[in-house]
């Protein structure tokens, strides 16, 4: 236990010692300021529109949560399936690389310390991300009146799905010593994920019903809309579960080749 | 002690190392020499654990290593070819995350890292990025490594790569002041640091032993590189 802590320590700390980290950051943060700008401005020249036409019903449908919140939220997951997998690229080909791989293999410290060390490292700054793009959240609250209840479940949804693409990303990464390679793999399987959901509209039947329970979007739409369903709960702890069980057997392959 | 017995290791059809069979015990450096691509070094990473064999068995300090891997882990120093460092970390944290992955007791380390840092000559070093030091600090820090932990089997995989003159001379003297207590195998495939610091020389060549003999029995009558030569002419 207290080497997973020590594996995934260093992690978070090559994360912070170059600027790995803090170009992420910026560039989760200052897109996802410039979205909650875009939607915030048309949201109030929507208001102004139906203000001067005195509209009052069309004015209590406005909502800050349907108009601002769920949508930002929905672009900022788009933009974490390009961001996870550049924190995810280097974990392992950077270790194969630079020969510290066998630092770590041959030391006494068991694979699943590795896996999940690194795995934890990761987490704990795309953790950082989410937290932070809360402050566009609060910012809706100092300003506005949104449902906090509903705020809160989305960023759990957003902070589900940045896990899920994170063990995702550490599979791919397991899997080759190349950071291109390691990140767009990634890339080339979080869009995959992202999108598959939109082949169930043209299919029928089991098949439809199949690819709309792998489409991770179908979980965190249910999400969004305020349901916290232990299906959907179930969907994302699989899809972190299998994914380190996977990388784990994929670095101990090594000791079998 | 290491006893290697009847070693191999195949990669589909190419076989990189065949039969190969030796001991080393404490006390004597045992020098393991042979041509590039011999099979030095796919033997060190088997014996470390970081490769399987594909047949035979590896035992160190009486110990398997395929069966009992962590035991032996835990007593093994190991200096790859290439040391392996963080470049993006200073000499001290780096030792510290060593010594943790080792496994050390935290109240031990800082008087570990005092004491390989002082071992290996790295004061002057202590505070630059490892990514910024030269070849020669980059293999003195990947032998200190290796020693944090303070291992009765060393392997260090061509200690001397890269270092000059001096420094080798160096590096040997202080490979020699560990073997008392230690088994050590270093790999080289330069036969005068053999003369300075071994005692058990075996010389491997295309994945086979064709040497195992004490070093004052092979130099008897003739010269190292002679019998070197004519080892790996008759392989």
């Amino acid at each position: 236990m207290r080497t997973l802590f020590t594996i995934a320590g260093r992690e978070l700390r090559s994360y912070f010692s170059s600027p790995v980290a803090w170009v992420l950051m910026a560039a989760f943060l200052a897109l996802g300021g410039y979205f909650f700008y875009a939607l915030l401005t048309a949201f109030n020249q929507m208001l102004m529109i139906y203000s001067m036409m005195r509209n009052p019903e069309m004015i209590e449908r406005f909502n800050l949560n349907d108009m601002v919140m769920r949508p930002l939220l929905q672009n900022l997951t788009v933009l974490l399936i390009f961001i996870v997998p550049a924190v995810t690229m280097r974990m392992f080909p950077e270790e194969k690389r630079g020969g510290t791989y066998e630092l770590l293999l041959t030391s006494p410290v068991r694979v699943s310390d590795i896996v999940l060390g690194k795995f934890l490292g990761g987490f704990l700054l795309v953790l950082a991300m989410v937290l932070l793009s809360g402050f566009f959240g609060l910012l809706l609250i100092a300003y506005g009146n949104p449902e906090i209840r509903l705020m809160l479940t989305g960023y759990l949804g957003l902070l589900l799905m940045a896990t899920a693409f994170l063990a995702l990303g550490t599979l791919i990464s397991s899997f080759t010593d190349n950071v291109v390679i390691a990140y767009v793999g990634s890339l080339f399987t979080l869009l995959m994920l992202y999108t598959i959901g939109w082949m169930s509209e043209t299919l029928q039947g089991p098949a439809a019903a199949v690819i709309r329970y792998v489409s991770i979007t179908e979980h965190f739409q249910e999400i969004l809309k305020g349901v916290i369903d232990t299906k959907d709960l179930i969907y994302f702890a699989t899809v972190v579960v299998v994914s380190l069980f996977l990388t784990h057997r994929s670095v101990e392959s090594v000791r079998w080749r | 002690m290491i006893e290697v017995v009847e070693l191999s290791k195949r990669y589909g059809d190419r076989s990189a190392v065949e039969g190969v069979s030796f001991t080393a015990v404490p006390g004597q450096i045992l020098g393991f020499l042979g041509p590039n691509g011999a099979g030095k070094t796919t033997t060190m990473r088997i014996i470390t654990g970081y490769l399987p064999a594909t047949s035979g068995t590896v035992r160190v300090a009486g110990f398997d290593v395929f069966e009992q891997s962590m035991e032996v882990r835990r007593r093994v120093g190991y200096l790859p070819e290439n040391p392996p460092l963080y470049d993006d970390m200073t000499v001290v944290p780096y030792l510290r995350f060593a010594a943790k992955l080792r496994a050390m007791k935290g109240g031990d380390i800082p008087g570990a890292i005092e004491r390989v840092m002082q071992r290996c000559a790295l004061d002057k070093v202590a505070d630059r990025l490892l990514g910024h030091l030269s070849k020669g600090y980059r293999q003195r820090v990947g032998l200190a490594q290796a020693l944090i932990h303070d291992p009765e089997v060393l392997i260090l995989d061509e200690p001397t790569n890269g270092l000059d003159p001096g420094q080798i001379d160096e590096m040997l003297h202080f490979i020699k002041g560990l073997a008392p207590n230690r088994t050590i195998v270093l790999s080289t495939h330069i036969l005068s640091q053999v003369l300075e610091s071994c005692e058990k020389v075996v010389i491997i060549s295309d994945g086979r032993v064709v040497v195992e003999d004490l070093l004052s029995n092979l130099t008897r009558g003739q010269r190292l590189d002679d019998a070197y030569k004519q080892a790996i002419a008759g392989a």
